[in-house]
């Protein structure tokens, strides 16, 4: 089998790496809406669009030690690192958030909860984004070489 | 092979981890509620709060809940079989929790109408006609006044008195104690400043079953 090989090859520790990021952050944002009740915003929501399948994909790379698996994962990343980038501008009021009328939602600049001072929800996504993208681009080098 | 294991035994472990953070924060959760039942236990119940049953019952099973709230109108009945099941042992108390639209004036209603001495009344109706006046495709506030008249009150003064300070004050104070309280959802039961965990009949149901073993045993 052709897999064997490329289970011996290094980057497969680094798709390790990043499924299980992936998997740690699709749970920790489950135990914030299931277990702690913090009702997830609109922003966060597309994150997890993006997030959740990610989990799924690399699993099933994994599983079959498929390269392919970046050109899967890499649009998905990609893009939830852009939303996430965005909700971080709008929490530190680098974009202004447009003005809208009250209504019963969940804000997206409204931090719940935070650690250390500035590990808000948004931030631990961005970081999570930037993580699984920054892996992706080593694995992507590793096995072209 | 080998990886495949690995993949599985990290994804089993990160479950695992799951599951004992989640029971950890639950356990903190409960704790931190006792500790508000004992130093804090007006946040449960009010002076101002409608309470029905014997004043003396050992258990109280706090409900916040909201007149146009479908799952506070399908517990309704349910509440009632277990006080009458436990003759003089639960005192139900209600506390607002206004979360649909337009459910403060639902709420200021219902406490108008009290003033006539028709509060659980009123409140039944209220539960009873709720399709008709809280569909969620169609909510018509207005088809509510023809079910108030059915519980016998004088329309006009409910319409005068609904306005009062009063009622106003209840509402606030009502929903500064489930935000203290973490309540998000309707109903939100406590017994004995107990949470429901779980929701559910059935573990409404026990919890005030063991209340009830703990406060009475025989």
């Amino acid at each position: 089998m052709a897999s064997t090989d490329s289970m011996s090859n290094p980057g497969w520790n680094i798709l390790f790496l990043a499924w299980l990021l992936t998997i740690a952050s699709a749970l920790t944002s489950i135990f914030f809406s299931a277990v702690m009740q913090l009702p997830p915003c609109v922003l966060c929501w597309y994150q997890r669009i993006f997030l959740f399948p990610l989990a799924f994909i690399f699993t099933t790379g994994l599983f079959f030690c498929d390269k392919s698996v970046v050109r899967y994962a890499l649009p998905l990343a990609g893009a939830g690192w852009l939303v996430a980038l965005y909700q971080n501008l709008l929490v530190y009021g680098i974009v202004p958030e447009s003005i809208k009328p009250c209504s019963q939602g969940v804000s997206c600049t409204e931090s719940y909860f935070d650690i250390l001072g500035f590990l808000t929800i948004p931030m631990l996504s961005f970081m999570a984004f930037t993580i699984i993208l920054v892996l992706l681009y080593t694995f992507n080098r590793r096995i072209s070489q | 092979m080998r990886k495949q294991y690995l993949v599985a035994a990290a994804g089993l472990l990160l479950g695992l981890l799951f599951i004992i953070a989640t029971h950890v924060y639950q356990t903190q959760q409960a704790q931190k509620l006792d500790f508000l039942a004992r130093e804090d236990a007006e946040v449960f119940v009010r002076p101002h709060s409608p309470t029905l049953g014997s004043p003396d019952a050992r258990v109280t099973l706090v409900e916040f809940m909201d007149p146009a709230c479908e799952t506070c109108a399908a517990f309704s009945p349910f509440v009632k079989k277990l006080m009458d099941d436990n003759p003089g042992k639960i005192r139900l108390v209600l506390r607002y929790a206004p979360f649909h639209d337009g459910a403060d004036d639902f709420v200021r209603i219902l406490e108008a109408a009290g003033n006539q001495g028709k509060y659980w009344e009123t409140l039944d109706i209220m539960y009873q006609s709720q399709g008709h006046w809280a569909s969620h495709q169609n909510p018509q506030p207005h088809l509510l006044w023809d079910f108030v008249a059915m519980a016998e009150v004088d329309l006009d003064m409910v319409r005068n008195d609904m306005n009062e300070a009063r009622i106003q004050r209840i509402l606030e104070q009502d929903i500064a104690d489930a935000r203290a309280l973490n309540v998000t959802k309707t109903p939100g039961f406590f017994v004995n400043g107990k949470p429901l965990t779980t929701f559910g009949f059935k573990q409404l149901q026990q919890l005030v079953e063991s209340e009830i073993a703990r406060m009475y045993p025989q």
